[in-house]
């Protein structure tokens, strides 16, 4: 495991300050100072000690079920003429990628000397594995979720009741992943010592999009390893992964970032189009602004007030990016596309039939776009798959096309 | 001394009352009613929240009266139209309070020129962090002679504390428990950093905010510093009121 190399002086990877370029930062209010400084004084230190890192390992291997499998997807690579691999985070304890960070978070919660744990979550996977690691540990565990999100992911919702976390839903604004999200940082405002946030995304104020980058780093160390043993090479032509805060996309670019060969391919959920007034395509209608104390792309009025995204999926409805990817957009380093909810669905039920796998919504959107990316005949492409749909089969059944009914 | 935060702290050493209250709100056009009325009825220091979407530091109370006063129209160009000829009548101090990302959209320097040209003494942007300040636009602020005020709170180390004091100008701002905005946490529990920020003799005055919201807690406050700011307790007094003026005349009277 390599998750705490040093990377600093890397153009792609975060810098002293926190930045990646000029996206990043730490832009929290003096009440929410000490606790930033006490992780971005201490996650190098602990990510760093061997014990840590074996504490992790292992956990990730007997828990998770790590390494998770990279499958040749052969009908799906012969639908679109190129060698498509599935990185199958969907097989991951949770579902999800996420419990890669809620393991590595927890852990360090523990070396803080933490007792109590709060997270956000959109689609309920973030929220299934902070709770999940809580059960594991025996800690407190709170999870905010918009009032929305906990309507169209109740399955989730049901999960994190029965894993013993306590489900507050977060009532204002768009009362979906934005919001959980200010109701989280304000809970850690309020209780300062005792809690830890283990943030989901690669989003939220220094140390987070890099130590979240880091935990989630493990998918492209085993793409490397995997795609050297089935193809002799491990570097891909093509990574494609989903993005809405972008952890996910983020572990499985990491060790590629620095890789020219390698081309990296972002898609952003368009809702029910990039123009419709509906939509969580940040980078194509964000400006530079702050949220969640992070200074990067983000939907805004032209008054600098947050706008309120659109996306079938609930883990790709917010208005930000990552900082990181905000700096891949600018410099170039990804190209960024967007799925359209209805291109997402048709893209879930294609891989459904094609393959025997139904994905999450998110991931859906990733797959969306595979008709779209110049593929030569041999290109080795290396797509994300982020989650399973279990989640997701209410809004599955509800839109099943009736040709496939 | 041109300055009207300096003017007011070097005449009034004690018992100062600073009323937060949010622009637009609870009507879009109540910002200057608000602030006569207050001024009127003996507040010392007018504090004026640019309301934002996604405010971090606050409670639901100020939350929702931003929720409100966005909704009114209210924002950063026409909070500026609304102050264009206040000071014909306002004579006190006035802050703007806000997030950064508005202020940042509007432009820091356009935004240091506008408050300079209407009047406006002094500004609180609680996520801007201080180095930020200190390299890029500090000296922004100076040139239009533009306090910009930092918060400190229980956790705050007593270097950073010393840091905050020499950055900060107007006053520093004492966040009284660790929390957000109207939260009820017990004041009683901080005689300890309170006695603590007075013993450390800033170089600024000291005015305690966040909890106070009657005579008690108004007078617990002032026995630690030069005085102290209501937000929360205002916000409720007035959002349903019919009769604003009376509303914040009995208000006032109740704190002092």
């Amino acid at each position: 495991m390599k998750i705490a190399e040093n990377t600093f002086g890397s153009k792609y990877h975060v810098d002293e300050k926190g930045f990646y370029g000029r996206f990043g930062g730490a832009y929290v209010p003096e009440m929410l100072y000490p606790n930033v400084k006490e992780l971005q004084d201490n996650y190098l230190k602990i990510l760093r000690d061997p014990a840590f890192q074996q504490e992790f390992e292992q956990l990730l291997r007997d828990y998770v079920g790590r390494p998770s499998p990279l499958y040749l997807a052969k009908r799906l690579s012969e639908k679109y003429k190129a060698n498509i691999y599935l990185k199958r985070e969907d097989l991951n304890h949770t579902g999800a990628h996420k419990i890669n960070n809620t393991v590595g978070q927890i852990l360090l919660a523990q070396r803080l000397g933490k007792t109590r744990i709060i997270a956000e979550t959109g689609a309920g996977q973030h929220g299934v594995a902070t709770a999940t690691v809580c059960a594991l540990m025996n800690m407190e565990c709170v999870i905010y979720m918009g009032s929305v999100d906990i309507q169209r992911q109740a399955p989730n919702v049901a999960r994190m009741k029965m894993l013993g976390a306590t489900v507050v839903a977060a009532t204002s604004g768009s009362q979906t992943l934005k919001d959980a999200t200010n109701e989280a940082i304000r809970d850690w405002i309020n209780n300062p010592v005792n809690t830890h946030y283990i943030l989901g995304t690669a989003a939220g104020p220094h140390p987070y999009p890099d130590m979240v980058s880091r935990f989630q780093s493990v998918i492209s160390e085993e793409i490397k390893v995997q795609l050297l043993e089935k193809t002799g090479k491990a570097n891909p032509d093509y990574v494609v992964a989903c993005i809405g805060g972008g952890s996910n996309a983020a572990g499985a670019y990491y060790h590629f970032l620095n890789e020219p060969d390698v081309k990296l391919v972002a898609v952003e959920a368009g809702g029910k189009g990039v123009n419709s007034g509906f939509s969580a395509a940040t980078t194509q209608l964000g400006k530079l602004g702050i949220i969640h104390a992070s200074k990067t792309l983000l939907m805004q009025t032209e008054d600098g007030q947050i706008t309120e995204p659109h996306s079938i999926s609930a883990g790709l409805d917010y208005p930000g990016i990552g900082p990181l990817h905000a700096h891949l957009y600018e410099t170039g380093r990804a190209t960024f596309l967007n799925a359209t909810d209805d291109e997402a669905l048709q893209a879930a039920y294609e891989l459904t039939r094609l393959e025997g796998i139904i994905p999450a919504l998110e991931s859906s959107h990733a797959l969306a776009k595979l008709g779209q990316i110049p593929f030569k005949p041999n290109d080795v492409v290396v797509l994300c798959l982020s989650g399973r749909g279990d989640k997701d089969m209410e809004t599955y059944i509800r839109n099943l096309p009736n040709k496939i009914s | 001394m041109s300055n009207r935060i300096d003017q007011l702290f070097a005449s009034k050493k004690t018992g100062i009352l600073n009323i937060y209250c949010t622009a637009g709100f609870p009507e879009l056009n109540d910002t200057l009613p608000v602030m006569t009325a207050l001024q009127q009825n003996g507040a010392d220091l007018i504090e004026l929240g640019m309301p934002f979407s996604d405010p971090l530091a606050d409670g639901p109370v100020i939350q929702e009266s931003s929720t409100r006063a966005i909704k009114n129209g209210m924002s950063v160009r026409k909070l500026f139209e609304q102050l264009k000829d206040f000071r014909l009548n306002i004579h006190v101090p006035v802050i703007l309070m806000g997030y950064l990302n508005p202020v940042l959209l509007y432009g820091i320097e356009n935004f240091c020129k506008k408050c300079a040209e209407v009047g406006v003494d002094g500004v609180i942007l609680p996520d801007l962090p201080m180095d930020e300040y200190e390299s890029d636009y500090k000296a922004i602020f100076e040139q239009y002679g533009l306090h910009l005020i930092f918060l400190v709170t229980p956790e705050t180390s007593d270097e950073r504390i010393r840091k905050i004091d020499s950055l900060s100008k107007g006053f520093v701002y004492a966040v009284s428990s660790s929390s957000t905005t109207g939260k009820d946490k017990d004041m009683g529990n901080q005689q300890a950093y309170f006695e603590k920020l007075k013993q450390l003799q800033l170089k600024n005055p000291v005015l305690i905010g966040f909890g106070i919201k009657d005579k008690a807690t108004f007078d617990a406050a002032c026995a630690y510093s030069n005085g102290a700011i209501i937000g929360t307790a205002f916000i409720r007094a007035i959002e349903n009121t019919t009769n604003l003026p009376a509303a914040i005349k009995d208000f006032i009277a109740g704190v002092k």
